[in-house]
């Protein structure tokens, strides 16, 4: 008799990467992390802020506005980011099954919802001295708009699910479709401004960026990343403590027993 | 109908981050039944969904064997879980042809699988006036109306009566005799006629 | 594909039975155009000039709240889990679904446009642009909703969940077939037409894996 086919699953051998990324191992090694990084965001902060506020010229064109952009940049530069990480972290979860992969995008989402607001909102103060009107209907702060709503939408996926497991899973295929998706919306986005609005804005990109301005903003991207990076550590250690009392609390009701 | 026979080793299932079964494994060659019994809550449900292949493996291996070439795992069974899968607002016989259309088979055994489940008379009428009973056998219908050689059965005999649970026994019976393999998950005893019995999976609870 | 017709069949069958729902659901689109007037004013030359916006928009929210019962009777009665051992591929009873699915819903909101037509005062060319960019548009919400349908099918409140998903990712949708009904930029109406055609294939082509995907983590 030939063997038709067959599933065959076996228990993976636990390699170099397993050990590192095992939720109870993880917890023992970022436990060591959590305060130098927190230290490290402090101080890029302070020396960010520093050049940002006291340390740089104003602007010649934007005068002091211009300082605005420390955290507009970077914040939007993280709204991306963030997406990019639940993408890499959605793979994980689909193909891989991996636990942390979930805690990963369950950690990112609510981090980039609130870097995406941040961006916003910068840039609606940026807006009303340059533009006379926080909101302008430009492109990229549309765009930034709509990531914002797909973060939401993420969120509210997450929170309407009971079984974390299951909705990390569901919450993996609607980020890869965004991700796919984030693209085109930007392209139809920027198509329907040529559309209704031919004339261009100020954007502050290009070769053009005088280094005294240049240097806070890169220890101000620099700073805003390790705070993400240590946000999301210190979320994802959260997220696994929590699974673990889920986990001791449905192992008691079980243990006290019911019909039998 | 190919001769398909099943080989599980050492299966392990956990779903929702519980462990539901552990180290399971069977052996079941062409033309006998297993019967799954156990308390709720004990893996049969998940055992019959795993086989179908609707829920992964934790770890473990499971062998068909036999079956045709091009054949795929999914076309060569049958699952007949909890729900019914029999839609109201199409009659009796609209749903039972609709699988077989669906379930690749040709119509020539619907007025057979209706008969069969005794409700050729009704086969009109529109399937979401038929009690619990009779949903139950339009659903069971499926499995004379659709030939596969592995049925996957999860409580066949709910909702019907003993003359009903006698006539599921003999339906298993026939399709054993014809070669066919069947997993009986079920906490009732079934009467599968004279001479004829199946192998017993006795799984329990685990904390 | 016998199979597949098989499954188009039943949902068309089904929905026509059922017709209610077809009606209600074109009764609703027409509404939701009769509505937004009352907002703005009944100025003709400004509604003309609104009139793309207000029948995408009417066709989007239609579209959105159709959607949720695309798979949900399906999961619920136990027929997703034996389509699984069917002889296609889920991937292709998604795709059968949503044909299904933009027949019973898509087209009666086409067939509907020239009453908006009438009302918001469109001429024969708007009307034209207006219902074939509605024909190109609607697949793609179909299967930007397929996406959100599949994702919630197994959730009791997630009746808002799926709206809240599907509109950000449906933007270009809307924004291409508008365009396609713009006059005032020469050249931007044909650009719109093609970009929304393949936009529409794009999704309709891509969107039945991952809502099949979707369907496979509900049946566990």
């Amino acid at each position: 008799m030939k063997r038709l086919a067959s599933v065959d699953t076996q228990a993976p051998k636990p390699g170099f990467w397993t050990r590192i990324a095992h939720p109870g191992l993880f917890l023992g090694w970022s436990g060591h992390l959590v305060i130098p990084l927190i230290l490290l965001t402090a101080g890029l902060m302070a020396w960010g802020l520093y050049l940002a506020f006291l340390a740089s010229p104003p602007d010649y064109q934007m005068g002091d506005t211009v300082r605005i952009m420390y955290v507009h940049v970077p914040t939007a530069w993280l709204s991306q980011f963030c997406y990019a990480v639940m993408f890499v972290s959605a793979i994980g979860t689909l193909v891989w099954r991996h636990p942390m992969a979930d805690v990963s995008q369950k950690a990112a989402a609510p981090l980039g919802a609130v870097f995406t607001a941040i961006a916003l909102y910068t840039g609606a103060l940026w807006g009303r001295p340059t533009w006379g009107t926080f909101w302008e209907w430009d492109g990229r702060m549309t765009s930034t708009l709509v990531l914002l709503f797909i973060y939401l939408g993420i969120i509210a996926l997450w929170r309407a699910f009971d079984d974390q497991l299951k909705a990390a899973r569901f919450v993996s295929v609607v980020t890869l479709v965004g991700a796919i998706n984030i693209p085109i919306i930007k392209f139809s986005v920027d198509w329907w401004q040529t559309l209704h609005q031919p004339a261009s804005v100020f954007r502050l990109d290009g070769p053009t960026i005088a280094p005294e301005i240049l240097l806070p903003l890169l220890v101000m991207s620099g700073a805003f990343s390790v705070l993400f990076l240590t946000l999301h550590l210190v979320r994802m250690r959260t997220e696994i403590v929590k699974r673990r009392i889920r986990t001791l609390e449905l192992a008691a009701a079980r243990a006290a027993g019911g019909a039998q | 109908m190919p001769e398909t026979g099943l080989k599980v080793e050492d299966l392990v299932l956990v779903r929702g981050g519980q462990p539901i079964l552990a180290g399971v494994g069977f052996e079941l060659p062409p033309g006998e039944a297993l019967e799954v019994r156990g308390p709720n809550g004990s893996g049969k449900s998940s055992l019959l969904l795993a086989l179908a292949g609707l829920i992964g493996l934790q770890s473990g291996r499971i062998d068909w064997t036999g079956g045709g070439e091009e054949t795929e795992n999914r076309t060569l069974l049958h699952y007949l879980g909890h729900k019914p899968a029999v839609r109201a607002g199409l009659t009796v016989a609209e749903n039972l042809s609709f699988w077989a259309d669906v379930l690749g088979a040709t119509r020539e055994n619907v007025a057979e699988g209706l008969a069969a489940a005794g409700l050729a008379a009704i086969g009109g009428l529109d399937a979401g006036i038929l009690s619990a009973g009779q949903t139950r056998r339009l659903a069971l219908a499926r499995l004379v109306a659709v030939p596969r050689p592995v049925w996957l059965l999860d409580e066949p005999t709910s909702a019907l009566d003993i003359e009903g649970a006698r006539w599921v026994g003999r339906l298993i019976a026939k399709h054993l005799s014809a070669g066919g393999i069947a997993v009986v998950a079920t906490h009732l005893d079934i009467d599968y006629g004279d001479g004829c019995g199946a192998r017993r999976l006795v799984l329990d609870r685990r904390a | 594909m016998r199979a597949f017709l098989a499954i188009v069949g039943r949902d068309l069958r089904l929905g026509l039975r059922q017709g209610g729902d077809m009606l209600t659901l074109v009764l609703f689109f027409v509404i939701v155009a009769t509505v937004l007037p009352f907002a703005i004013g009944p100025d003709r030359s400004l509604l003309a000039r609104l009139a793309p916006a207000i029948v995408w928009v009417a066709a989007l929210l239609a579209q959105l709240l159709s959607n949720e019962r695309l798979f949900k009777s399906d999961f619920a009665d136990g027929t997703l889990d034996v389509l699984r051992h069917g002889a296609l591929p889920l991937e292709a009873v998604v795709a059968a679904k949503m044909l299904g699915h933009w027949i019973l819903t898509g087209l009666p909101i086409i067939a509907a446009t020239p009453i908006l037509a009438l009302m918001l005062g469109m001429d024969g060319t708007a009307l034209g642009l207006a219902a074939f960019s509605l024909l190109l548009g609607t697949p793609a919400l179909v299967a930007f909703g397929a996406v959100g349908a599949a994702v919630t099918v197994g959730l009791k409140r997630g009746g808002l969940v799926a709206p809240v998903l599907v509109l950000p990712l449906s933007l270009p949708v809307l924004i291409f077939g508008t365009g396609a009904m713009a006059p005032m930029v020469p050249g931007a109406s044909g650009q719109a037409f093609l970009l929304l055609a393949a936009l529409a294939l794009a999704a309709v082509a891509l969107i039945p894996f991952a809502a099949a995907a979707a369907l496979r983590i509900a049946g566990e």
